[in-house]
């Protein structure tokens, strides 16, 4: 590789392996749920049908229509089209609050039924309740804060796509934040039946 | 020359025409990144030294010594922290493989250099961390360097800043992985195929892998000290129904790896240096370079041999004891390579190859000793003494402490274009050599008479051994100063270093020194081989 060209493979590649070590951490989240899940099969399934799942359910449609409207800014950006771009990325960050906030009414929901870390309520409940309620909170916890962090790097990119720094030429970045986007996607595609269907 | 306190010169040091600190700590430069990281590590190398002292001082007779149970408690945890997480961990591979990797490899810099810039900042920011949670809240951890819970998660001493410090190192460990493995793959030379490629950026390689796939794993358990601290979650509570098993089952998953991700670049040093001082081309590269592979791959399965007594069935137990003795399959035939580079070579007994010659003796003691623990029948009765103790050090003092030194004396007066004296050099090894065994064997033997560690005070039989060891960390700590003293003092005001007076065949050796800030004045066209001594036109 000439020290002169940008390395748009390599830039990828990097970006890939980033993606590995994120699954990997979500991959100690899912450990725990297995080997819980094992131990406490009752008192998960009691835990699972506590979990709304309209909640669950149309949190999961918001982000897979943010991946889409990710994928198709790429395929916008190539194209040129600077415009539709950035309304495409001005979508998925939208789709982005949307989620947060759904996942804000859910939590609140239950946090007024007394279900939260170390509540009461928790701790006089069967140990298995308070372990599939611990992991909800982690779970989820964390894959909201990665949809945080996805949002500020979606916006960073509009700035450049706005800016031109990012164009059809040269797009990479905006190709690896949305890799990075399917990844929190991909994770909730996870949690979402673990947690609210097959319990 | 006068003004300046750094008194090397020419190349990286002053070509780009910026000076002052600002040159240094924003830089992209990966000479620059890796000194910063060096004089980081040895800093910190040095606060473990003195932490270690302070243990064996007050081990050196029974009952309170020098200082109370408690602070003795903090000694350890923070020597175990500060060496682990500080020093070793992104020793060799954060320091000499930013300095080496690229130029070895035919390329400018490392595939993403802000990355590189920003990750020595996360080194930097998760290291204060780390310091300031000695000195706040609840004073320095005392939980061991293993965070065991569930004392972690109740102790009242300052874990969760110490824990949140590591985390951020982590996250330094996984972007410098990342960096070297893209670096590897896509900024190879024209010429630098697969097997041109010198066998410490191959050990490099394999470390990489280990360091991107494992460190998040510690991530994660370390999020759930803290949020057991924090949160209360219980998820390795047993009255809430968690399992602290499995805290340990997590931790170790990325800390037996870790153990490859030290001990693997200073294989890669040793493998470097070897064939250039015997003067022959180093024999099995193929296998030297798939052991490192086969060390990673295999080093990633045996976690659980540092559990056999946690609570495990005996199948698991039976599994992980395999495991692990696989993993001396391609460890030995690192050292036999070496040995077989070094048959009817003619040797010269040079300071980087006095630190090589005695990382393969005190390797394979280290390396031997831990089959004595991977087999469960004799771990159970050395577990958690002292003998594990001596193990650890003499696979990771023994050997990527003392690979670190080799690489020292062997690649940093090429970034300084000056040298250190040979004769303090030597002094220096025997004595870190001699007091090495003393201090390290005599607790092998220790534990062997069932001293547990950890332990604030001891039974009065182990008072004649204790004082040995303790004598012995003396005596190494002197030849530790000499040896810094005489590098501190050579790299900065010895003799001029110019060309290539090892006789190295890799591309390090062909570039001017200190090399420029661009490496290479034109891109290289690879023709032989690291070792290939002819090839490379050196006598």
């Amino acid at each position: 590789m000439s020290h002169l060209e940008k390395d748009t493979f390599g830039a990828k590649l990097g970006m890939w392996l980033f993606l590995f070590t994120e699954i990997l951490l979500f991959g100690g989240v899912f450990i725990l749920y297995s080997v819980y899940l094992t131990r406490y099969p009752k008192e998960f399934g009691l835990g699972g049908k506590q979990l709304d799942l309209v909640y669950g359910a149309t949190n999961t449609v918001v982000l897979l229509t943010s991946s889409l409207f990710a994928a198709m800014s790429v395929t916008a950006i190539k194209r040129g089209a600077k415009t539709a771009t950035l309304t495409l990325l001005g979508g998925t960050i939208g789709c982005a609050l949307i989620f947060l906030f759904i996942k804000y009414l859910e939590w609140s929901a239950k946090f007024h039924h007394g279900i939260y870390p170390n509540s009461p309520k928790l701790i006089a409940g069967p140990p298995g309740e308070s372990i599939f309620f611990g992991l909800y909170y982690l779970a989820t916890g964390l894959h909201g804060i990665h949809v945080i962090i996805g949002s500020v790097l979606m916006a960073w990119t509009a700035v450049m796509v706005q800016r031109e720094v990012l164009h059809a030429g040269d797009n990479v970045t905006l190709e690896n934040v949305t890799l990075y986007w399917h990844l929190v996607d991909l994770v909730w595609i996870f949690i979402f039946p673990l947690y609210y269907l097959i319990l | 020359m006068s003004q300046e306190t750094a008194t090397a010169e020419g190349g990286f040091w002053s070509d780009s025409g910026k000076t002052g600190i600002g040159s240094w700590i924003f830089s992209t430069d990966h000479k620059r990144i890796g000194l910063m990281y060096l004089y980081c590590v040895l800093s910190f190398f040095m606060v473990g030294v003195l932490l270690g002292v302070l243990i064996r001082l007050e081990l050196i007779a029974p009952g309170p010594t020098i200082v109370t149970a408690q602070t003795y408690n903090a000694l350890f945890t923070v020597h175990g922290v500060v060496m682990i997480f500080l020093f070793i961990i992104p020793g060799i591979p954060a320091s000499f493989g930013n300095l080496v990797l690229p130029i070895q490899l035919g390329a400018r810099d490392v595939a993403f250099p802000r990355v590189n810039l920003f990750s020595w900042w996360l080194y930097v920011i998760g290291a204060v961390i780390v310091l300031v949670s000695l000195f706040t809240g609840g004073g320095a951890p005392d939980t061991g360097w293993t965070f065991y819970v569930p004392f972690s998660a109740r102790t009242t001493t300052n874990v969760s800043l110490a824990v949140f410090g590591v985390f951020i190192l982590g996250f330094s460990s996984i972007l410098t992985g990342i960096n070297f493995v893209t670096t590897i793959h896509r900024m190879r030379a024209p010429g630098m195929n697969w097997t041109r490629i010198p066998l410490f950026t191959w050990s490099l390689y394999a470390t990489a892998w280990v360091q991107i796939l494992a460190t998040p794993i510690i991530a994660i358990t370390l999020l759930l000290v803290v949020t057991e601290r924090v949160l209360g979650l219980g998820l390795f509570d047993p009255s809430r129904g968690g399992d602290p098993i499995m805290f340990q089952h997590m931790f170790w998953i990325y800390s037996h790896p870790a153990v490859y991700i030290m001990i693997l670049p200073g294989m890669g040093v040793i493998s470097d240096i070897i064939p250039v001082f015997s003067r022959k081309p180093i024999f099995g590269y193929k296998m030297i370079a798939f052991s490192s592979l086969a060390i990673a791959a295999a080093g990633s399965a045996v976690w659980g041999h540092h559990m056999y007594t946690s609570g495990m069935s005996d199948l698991g137990v039976m599994v992980f004891s395999f495991l692990t003795f696989l993993v001396a399959i391609p460890s030995a035939i690192k050292v036999f390579n070496w040995v077989s580079t070094m048959y009817k070579g003619s040797i010269s007994l040079e300071a980087p190859m006095l630190f090589a010659l005695s990382f393969i003796l005190l390797f394979s003691i280290g390396g031997l000793s831990g089959l004595i623990l991977g087999a469960a029948s004799t771990d159970i009765h050395v577990h958690d003494t002292h003998f594990v103790v001596g193990h650890f050090h003499y696979v990771m003092f023994g050997g990527t402490g003392f690979a670190f030194f080799a690489a020292a004396h062997y690649w940093l007066p090429k970034y300084f274009g000056r040298r250190y004296e040979e004769k303090p050099a030597i002094i220096g090894w025997v004595l870190m050599f001699i007091g090495f065994n003393v201090l390290y064997f005599t607790m092998q033997v220790l534990g062997m008479e069932g001293m547990p560690r950890r332990y604030y005070d001891y039974l009065p039989e182990f008072a004649r051994l204790n004082f040995v060891a303790t004598v012995g960390s003396w005596i190494m700590v002197a030849g530790i100063l000499i040896v810094l003293w005489n590098l501190w003092r050579g790299l900065l005001k010895g003799e001029p270093f110019t060309g290539n007076p090892w006789g190295g065949a890799s591309l390090e050796w062909s570039i001017p020194t200190p090399p420029p800030t661009e490496n290479f004045e034109e891109d290289p066209v690879v023709t032989h081989g690291p070792y290939d001594f002819k090839g490379a036109g050196v006598p």
